[in-house]
This record gives C-alpha cells, sequence and structure tokens, in this order.
C-alpha cells in the first residue's frame, strides 16, 4: 500500500511537472522534438539565438522536472508513513495486531479507566522500544505481546511516530485523586526519600515528568491506574527492560501506598509543563 | 535426676548472655536511619599496577597525599569515624514560620533550582544539588550541615582563613563557573541560613561522619580505557554518551553536564580525580551507590576529569604556570596531555557567557 500510494504520487508529480512542458515544446518550438544532432544542425542553421538556448532550455525544465521529483520524493514517502501509522492505529495492519485505538482512544489519550496507557506525545524511541520489549518478553504483557510480534519492524516505527507527534487532551481519571496521596506522591516525586538512596522521581524524568529522550518516559498527565501497575510489574520483576536495572531497584523501594501515591500525583499533573524553560521564581 | 544440679548455673549463664547480647544488639547504630552511612573503611586495598594495560594517566609514584587541592580544610583526616552519629539534620516542616524561615526556604529553593533563583551567579548548567544530593541533607554527598561547622577555616586553596560565605563564594565561582555573590547578598545569606539551618544541633568545629565524599585508597594508577568503558556502561545512559548531559522535553536541565562548556570550571572541587572517584563510588548512578568497585570509581573519575572544561577562573595565560600554582597534584589532569591535547590549552573561557 505504502509503495504504490508512492508511486502514485510520485507518478503524478512527473507528469505535472512535464506536460506543460511537452506542450510548450510542441507549440512553440517544433524542433525541440527533433534527436539532438538534428536540432543542432537547425540550431546552426538558422543562427538565431531564439533557437541556441533551445536544447538548454530543455535541459533545465528536465533537470527541474527531477529535482521536484526529488524532492517530493521523501516527503511523499513521509507521509506515506505517517498515513501507514494512522491507519494501522484506527484498523489495524491487516494481520493479527488489531487498532491500537480501540483500547488507547481515537487520538492515543488513553482509557485511564482501564489502565490503558495514553500514547500520545510520547517519546517515538520509547514507543518502539516498549513494542520491542513486548516482544522479547522483557515487558511482560499478555495483551500487548501479541499485538507487538505482528508489527514488523517498519509498523512498529510507523505507529511510534504517529502517536509521539500527537497532542491529544487528557482524559478525566475516573476516580477523583485523593490529595493526601497526591501530596505525599509529590513529596516523593520532587524529594525522594534518601534513608533508602530513592531519589526523587523527577531526577530521571525532569521536575515537570516530562521525560527524557528514549528511556525515562514522561509521566506527566498519564493514567494513574497504568502507572501504579507498572510500577507493580517493576516492582515483581515483570519489567525488566530498564537500563541498569534503574527503576527495578527504584520500585522496590517503594511501599505500596507510596506507589499508589506516585502515580496518583503524576496523574494529577497537565500533559505539557506550564512553564516551557527555567521555572519562575521570585528573583532575589 | 542428680545430673540436673548444674543446669540452674547454665540457665543463669544464658539468660545473662542472651540479655547481654540483646542489650548489645540494642544498641548497636541503626544505619537505615540515615540514608548511606557506608563506613570509609571498607575501602583499603589499594588498585594494582597493570603494566600491561594502556594507561596514559599515571599517578605519580610520590603522590602528595595532601596536595593544594586535596586539603580542602585544614582539618586532620581522622579515619576513626564513628557510624553511630550520624547527624540528621532537622526535617523541612521544621523551619519556622518567620523572616529567618523565610530566607532559609529561599535558600533551600536556591539549592535545587539554583537557575532559577540565582540566575545572575550561575554561568552554567548545574544547580547545587547536583552535588549535594538531596537538597544538601545526604551523608557523604557534600551535605551542608557537615561544611557549615567547619568554619571559619583555613584553606589552602587560597592561602587564608575562609568564612563560610567565601567557600560558598567559592561555589559560585568555580561549582557554577559564574560569579561570586557579595558577601551581603541575598542569595549568599539565603544560603548560610539554609545551612546554619541543617546544622541545628551538630557541633562545631568537629569533622562529623559523611562529611564531603568519602576518601578512597588511592590506586597506583588510573586506566583511561577502562574509565571510558565504565562511563558507557553505567553513566552515559543519563549523562549522554558525550558527557553534556540530557534535557527534558520541556528543556529543563535534568543530567547535568559532566565535562564541556556548560560544566564546572578546572578550578572547581569535582575536577579532582579524588573528590569525583569519592561521590561516583558512594552516590552513583543515582539510586545505586556503593555499587560501583573502588578501581571503576577511581577510573571513571579519571576519565571524566580528563576531559575539557571551562577555564580556571583563576588562569593567568599560561597552562603550565596555572598547572604549577593550582593544579600541581597527581589529582588533578589540568595541563596535562590526554589523547594528545593538553587539557586546558582549549578551554572556553570562565564565567558566564557576556
Amino acid at each position: 500500500m505504502k509503495r504504490t500510494e508512492t508511486e502514485r504520487k510520485s507518478s503524478a508529480t512527473t507528469a505535472a511537472a512535464k506536460v506543460p512542458l511537452r506542450l510548450k515544446t510542441i507549440v512553440g518550438h517544433p524542433e525541440a522534438i527533433l534527436p539532438t544532432a538534428r536540432r543542432a544542425e537547425a540550431a546552426a542553421a538558422t543562427a538565431d539565438t531564439r533557437h541556441t538556448w533551445l536544447p538548454q532550455w530543455r535541459v533545465y525544465s528536465v533537470s527541474m522536472a527531477v529535482c521536484i521529483i526529488l524532492l517530493a520524493v521523501p516527503g511523499v514517502m513521509e507521509r506515506a508513513r505517517a498515513a501507514d501509522g494512522q491507519a494501522i492505529a484506527a484498523n489495524g495492519n491487516g494481520r493479527d495486531a488489531p487498532a491500537c485505538s480501540a483500547c488507547h482512544g481515537e487520538h492515543g489519550e488513553g482509557q485511564p479507566s482501564a489502565a490503558f496507557p495514553r500514547l500520545a506525545g510520547l517519546d517515538s524511541g520509547y514507543l518502539v522500544g516498549q513494542l520491542d520489549a513486548f516482544t522479547q518478553g522483557s515487558r511482560d504483557n499478555d495483551t500487548m505481546a501479541p499485538i507487538a510480534k505482528a508489527l514488523s519492524t517498519d509498523e512498529r516505527q510507523a505507529v511510534a511516530t504517529f502517536y509521539a507527534g500527537l497532542d491529544a487532551a487528557k482524559i478525566e481519571e475516573p476516580k477523583k485523586p485523593d490529595e493526601k496521596a497526591v501530596a505525599i506522591g509529590r513529596s516523593l516525586a520532587d524529594r525522594g526519600d534518601w534513608s533508602t538512596q530513592l531519589p526523587g522521581c523527577g531526577a530521571c524524568h525532569g521536575a515537570a515528568g516530562q521525560g527524557v529522550g528514549k528511556t525515562f518516559p514522561k509521566l506527566a498527565g498519564q493514567s494513574a491506574e497504568y502507572l501504579a501497575s507498572q510500577l507493580k510489574a517493576w516492582k515483581d520483576g515483570k519489567r525488566t527492560d530498564d537500563p541498569l536495572h534503574l527503576m527495578t531497584g527504584i520500585a522496590s523501594k517503594l511501599s505500596d501506598d507510596q506507589l499508589i501515591a506516585v502515580a496518583a500525583y503524576y496523574a494529577s499533573l497537565p500533559v505539557v509543563a506550564a512553564a516551557p524553560t527555567t521555572p519562575q521564581g521570585s528573583k532575589p | 535426676m542428680s545430673d540436673y544440679t548444674p543446669n540452674p548455673r547454665l540457665w543463669v549463664a544464658g539468660v545473662l548472655f542472651a540479655g547481654l547480647a540483646g542489650f548489645i544488639g540494642y544498641t548497636l547504630p541503626r544505619n537505615n536511619s540515615a540514608g548511606n552511612v557506608e563506613p570509609v573503611a571498607e575501602n583499603v586495598e589499594p588498585v594494582a599496577a597493570k603494566p600491561d594495560q594502556p594507561t596514559p594517566i599515571e599517578v605519580a609514584e610520590n603522590s602528595k597525599e595532601n596536595s593544594k587541592e586535596n586539603s580542602k580544610e585544614n582539618f586532620k583526616e581522622d579515619s576513626k569515624e564513628n557510624p553511630k552519629s550520624v547527624f540528621s539534620p532537622p526535617p523541612e516542616d521544621e523551619i519556622p514560620k518567620n523572616e529567618f524561615g523565610d530566607m532559609v526556604r529561599l535558600g533551600e529553593k536556591i539549592f535545587h533550582d539554583t537557575q532559577g533563583h540565582a540566575k545572575e551567579f550561575v554561568g552554567n548548567s548545574l544547580v547545587c544539588s547536583n552535588c549535594h544530593l538531596d537538597s544538601g541533607r545526604l551523608a557523604n554527598a557534600g551535605p551542608l550541615w557537615a561544611a557549615y561547622v567547619l568554619y571559619p577555616a583555613y584553606r589552602a586553596k587560597n592561602g587564608h582563613v575562609n568564612s563560610f560565605q567565601e567557600r560558598l563564594q567559592g561555589c559560585f565561582l568555580y561549582s557554577m563557573n559564574g560569579k561570586a555573590p557579595a558577601a551581603d547578598d541575598k542569595v549568599l545569606v539565603a544560603l548560610e541560613s539554609y545551612a546554619y539551618f541543617l546544622a541545628r544541633g551538630a557541633p562545631t568545629g568537629v569533622q562529623l561522619p559523611g562529611r564531603g565524599y568519602p576518601k578512597l585508597a588511592k590506586p597506583a594508577k588510573f586506566d583511561y580505557d577502562h574509565g571510558q568503558q565504565v562511563y558507557a556502561a553505567k553513566c552515559a545512559v543519563c549523562h549522554g554518551a558525550d558527557g553534556l548531559g540530557q534535557s527534558a522535553a520541556d528543556r529543563q536541565i535534568v543530567f547535568p553536564p559532566l565535562w564541556g562548556a556548560h560544566s564546572f570550571n578546572w578550578g572547581a572541587g569535582m575536577s579532582s580525580i579524588d573528590n569525583a572517584a569519592g561521590f561516583i563510588k558512594a552516590n552513583m548512578p543515582l539510586s545505586q551507590g556503593n555499587t560501583l568497585t573502588d578501581e571503576e570509581a577511581w577510573d571513571v573519575a579519571a576519565y571524566i576529569d580528563s576531559q575539557e572544561r571551562p577555564q580556571d577562573p583563576r588562569f593567568n595565560g599560561s597552562v603550565a604556570e596555572t598547572r604549577k600554582l593550582h593544579h600541581d597534584s597527581p589529582m588533578n589532569m589540568y595541563g596535562q596531555t590526554v589523547n594528545g591535547i593538553v587539557l586546558g590549552q582549549n578551554s572556553p573561557a570562565a564565567g558566564p557567557p557576556p
């Protein structure tokens, strides 16, 4: 599907570029369609400047058309890929991978009530990494493993790119967060608990939980139930794809109440950080 | 039956023994109460020289035990630290609700958001709490409470008795690669108030256990290549393969740069390999302190401190002379040639960009 669409678009571009050229050549300068040698002869014979630049004009036109095609192809392919990701997200890949949107929402907003995580705006490298981890079993998940396995490498990249580029509104949590838990969670997120060598979550995920690169995912605005389930999964050894086993160590230091509190805190945060640069503060 | 006659004595002895054991157990320190309190004495065996491996960095044979950079404070190294008495600073909610408390809270804010609250004195991407973990509370991670009670003190680094304020100014000048706030500047007053609050109840003039970073037994050599391997395996995931740190999606700096134009400069304490090794051993990777071997900590510290960083603010135009004056120690790579480059020769200028 990708290829046919690319070809169709490419040939359309070529045709568009060529049509006026051919028309012009035939209508204005019939000599231009003659073989080169004869054209040269004709040009020499007439000794008309208008005619000597004709072959050059044609060379320019053709190279322009080639350039336009070359410039257009990557864009078309990119669109084909995005369309691919979008198509898989909306309809599945036509083999064993069902539509992602069935659980993760039409715009990747997730379903907090069912602990289906928000995917919109997550780092594409992180998303690909998770699909790979489901395949390899380092992220033990009965639902996602067969789906991830049904996606080709290209398809994984395509859906990851698609979701990374989305900007869906936040879905309300099913339960109103317990303010006390949120406060405990905020303290753990900001400061950690160094009596057990537990750094604040923000030390790696960013002070506003916006995530760093492909390794430290965005937490702000993520489903509370999903976050708690993942912390439990780290703790129980069902997720083992963490570099240096950082999260395994972190989660094992959290009590069940603490991990629920941290999850509630991050779910309560806005999806996009309010202050894009350094936080404002009272200047001394 | 008469066989049982000695039993009461045995019973009495047993009960006494159990009681004594229980009492001793009860009085033993509970280490988990104040975080990482590994006694420094555990790190003893010196790393053997490995003549068959490429070791571009050699520690001079007559390595001066207390070089200028080393003897930061004029206190004798007392290795007989008593792990029982790790000081615990007062909790945050005991900051008084008055003008003084406001100053303490400002100090704490400066500490973990130095960019946001003391921007004009900062010339790099670091914050105080990058090296003073848990906002200056954590033992073996440069705790403020342990530093506060040791000043005023003579420092070989500048050859005179320093007040605590001057010590703080040094942090801004070197570690923050910035400008020193005036002694009466609100930033310094706030930081001093915060340190003073954290040191509440600590004895003055006493080197408290957990002060600074642990001192590791010195190796004969540093192995740059091994350090590079350790870096790639354990550090790069956060600080980046290029050592330049990483920012969050909202551009907030999350992982501090360890070298390059936005890190601490050549005058900072952390540019001394022994300081870096102690910090790394006790605290890195974050949440996994004391998991690296001494050798790994030394070599990775040597690797990090063999990279280019902003110039020493005391630079007098000659790298060789600046080394002789301020970095004449096997623990400092300034002015040394690593991978064909003289460190300090191509350093970005010291201080915040104009």
